[in-house]
């Protein structure tokens, strides 16, 4: 067991590794920062010196390291545009990320259970069908056009809901419903099809040969059973749900990491487009390896194998 | 002499002109058709016959647990205590018969416990939704107690053990223990040991006489091993091809076969001191569930057969003490030796 967790964890830095030399690439080719920082009639020698003063002028690798060794200690620099610490902007924007994805997560589960479960239960009925047409919907639309529908109808329409900032617990239903609509699909097809092999296997035939009713059969015998596949597969949509959100905290004004990542990419802000990455490159691997310590909960073979 | 035949005790199983049909896309099959026999408290009926003969999808029927969609029972009786369960709504049967009155033993005790839950919670389910055991403490006792009833050593302890933590022998008691827990009136058992070694399938079918002995369940036996038929069933009856085709007191069918079928299938057990074969010395295949003979099912591999046999389905030939046969060479007297 700890060496499988030892395991992950060095895969899960490599990973982020990784994450950080492709963003770090990726933002100097997208542009010069210090163009959009001064004025554009900026004589050419103060355009240098801030170059200088930035660390721009060095080789890209320098940069690199210096990044990296500075990141180790937890400095990620200062952010180009509000002139403040970028850990300190990350710290204070990350949290509305992470509820807003767990949001998002969980309204995913309130949906794609359901219809996993009975959609194996009648399989072949109207419900079915039903079922997969709502979630094949959420996967059809990119997310910001959701999300603009949502506004549209719940917010300026209905008028039930609000669309814009992070105020109150209501704020979150929309944007946690445009983020959290597109995963329904694939979760509603792991959860059908391990309950479509679960439901016809011996032991909840014997499970009914002895009286146990079909409520308890198919939502403690069976879905415990086939909840396995789904768990598998939580951190990938949790870590989705974090990627997601850079564009639907855009749309609904959500305070978030991705909203602050999406205007420091607009603003050539480097520090905080490559901490911003990250910190969502290590929260994308904190997810997966909770998920994979915690099948031991659910299924008693793995527990004693590792 | 005596013109009177024995009375046979009540039936705790009464299976009358049960009809199972399975609808598929290619068309309904009826695996089951027509199938009567009846199972006395306390004793053992075997039935033999070989595989694809319809046995499980007798067994299924009798519980009404046949694959969904699909399976459905298309006609007959399956009567219990006075009722016959299949008139029965889903939810009556599953709140008061199934595993209460009448219960069922698989083939496979590898995959008939759930791998998420302790043996304490499967054999105490039955326990509780019968509401045998009023509260969780209860029914772990009184599942420790059915354990103990197929003598699994220090049953208390392994309650809280998973299925993968047992040996294939040992989930086949755990399996027979959920079975018997609530002291149902029949128990049946499909082959329940025959993927299990010979020593221990030799144990469970004592365990079973012992069990039997101790509370009267009535046993329906599955199983394609003459042997074991002949050494724990009372009474035994042969299927073929969806049909009984002979049935009677075991010592009686063993001497006396009188359906060309039973006797080929007898011709096939081993002598003592012999090398164990398994059932089948008969050339040729039972037929297709898609392609029945209009006449006899067996006419087809029977040396015996003639025109009548392929042109109408024989009668039942009642040969006294409850021996009767369907073969138009039994009907026109005389038995039949052509195996
Ligand atoms: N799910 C199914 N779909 C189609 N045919 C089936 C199915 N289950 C059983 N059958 C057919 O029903 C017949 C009886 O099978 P079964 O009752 O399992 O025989 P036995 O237990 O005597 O070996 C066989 O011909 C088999 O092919
Ligand atoms: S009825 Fe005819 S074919 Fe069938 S078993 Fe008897 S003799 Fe053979
Ligand atoms: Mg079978």
């Amino acid at each position: 067991m700890t060496r499988f967790v030892l395991r992950r964890v060095l895969q899960g830095m490599f990973s982020i590794l990784g994450a950080s030399v492709i963003i770090f690439v990726v933002t100097r080719l997208s542009g010069d920062p210090v163009v959009l920082m001064l004025p554009p009639e900026a004589p050419e020698a103060m355009v240098s010196q801030m170059r200088e003063r930035l660390g721009l002028d060095l080789p890209i690798w320098q940069q690199y390291f210096m990044f990296l060794s500075d990141a180790v200690t937890g400095d990620f620099g200062n952010s180009y545009r509000w002139e403040m610490p970028v850990l300190e902007l990350i710290r204070e924007r990350l949290p509305a990320t992470i509820y807003l994805a767990s949001a998002a997560l969980v309204f995913s589960l309130m949906l794609s259970i359901p219809f996993g479960v009975l959609s194996a239960v009648w399989r072949g009925s109207w419900f079915d069908r039903f079922a997969k047409g709502v979630a094949m919907l959420g996967q059809a639309m990119p997310n910001f056009w959701v999300g603009l529908l949502l506004i549209i109808v719940f917010a300026i329409g209905l008028e039930w809901l609000p669309a814009y900032g992070a105020d109150t617990p209501k704020h979150v239903i929309l944007p946690a419903i445009a983020l959290g609509w597109y995963p329904v699909a694939a979760q509603t097809r792991i959860v059908r099809s391990a309950m479509l092999d679960v439901l016809d296997s011996d032991y909840i035939r014997m499970g009914r040969s002895v009286g146990v009713p079909e409520g308890v059969l198919i939502w403690k015998y069976a879905f415990r059973n086939a909840a396995v596949p789904l768990v598998t597969m939580m951190g990938v949509y949790f870590a989705s749900m974090l990627g997601g959100a850079f564009v639907v905290e855009v749309v609904f004004a959500w305070p978030g990491l991705g909203r602050t990542v999406v205007e420091a990419l607009f603003a050539r802000d480097f520090p905080v487009v490559q901490a911003g990455v990250l910190f969502a490159a290590l929260m994308f691997v904190a997810a997966n390896l909770v998920v994979d310590l915690s099948y031991g909960l659910i299924d008693p073979r793995i527990r004693n194998d590792r | 002499m005596s013109l009177i035949e024995p009375i046979e005790p009540a039936a705790a199983l009464e299976v009358r002109n049960l009809v199972t049909e399975l609808r598929l896309r290619r068309g309904t099959l009826r695996p089951v058709d027509g199938v009567s026999f009846s199972v006395a408290k306390g004793q053992t009926l075997g039935i033999v016959g070989e595989s694809g003969s319809g046995k499980s999808m007798t067994c299924l029927s009798l519980l009404r647990l046949l694959p969904r969609p699909g399976g459905r029972i298309a006609g007959g009786e399956v009567v219990v205590a006075g009722t016959d369960l299949t008139k029965l709504s889903d939810r009556e049967l599953a709140r008061d018969w199934r595993g209460r009155r009448i219960s069922m033993v698989t083939q496979d005790p590898m995959s008939s416990l759930n791998p998420v839950y302790t043996i304490g919670d499967q054999v105490g389910a039955p326990l509780r939704y019968h509401r045998i055991a009023r509260t969780r403490s209860d029914a772990r006792a009184r599942a420790a107690e059915a354990l103990g009833k197929v003598r699994i050593p220090s049953p208390e302890a392994r309650l809280h053990d998973y299925p993968h933590q047992f040996s294939g022998g040992m989930r086949q008691r755990v399996v027979s223990a959920m079975a018997i827990a609530c002291a149902p009136e029949v128990m049946i058992a499909d082959e329940p040991t025959s993927s299990l070694d010979v020593t221990i399938q030799v144990k469970m079918m004592d365990l079973y006489r012992q069990i039997q002995e101790e509370t009267g369940v009535a046993i329906v036996l599955i199983t394609h091993d003459m042997g074991v038929a002949a050494s724990i069933c009372d009474r035994i009856a042969v299927m073929y091809a969806g049909r009984i085709v002979e049935q009677g007191p075991a010592k009686e069918l063993f001497r006396n076969p009188a359906h060309p079928y039973t006797q080929s299938l007898l011709s096939a057990i081993p002598k003592l001191g012999e090398k164990r074969k398994r059932l089948y010395a008969l050339g040729g295949q039972p037929p297709s569930l898609t392609a029945m003979p209009k006449g006899c099912r067996f006419a087809p591999r029977c040396a015996l057969a003639d025109a009548k046999c392929h042109a109408s389905y024989p009668g039942e030939t009642n040969l006294g003490a409850g021996h009767r046969t369907n073969c138009w060479r039994v009907a026109e007297g005389g038995a039949p030796h052509a195996a």
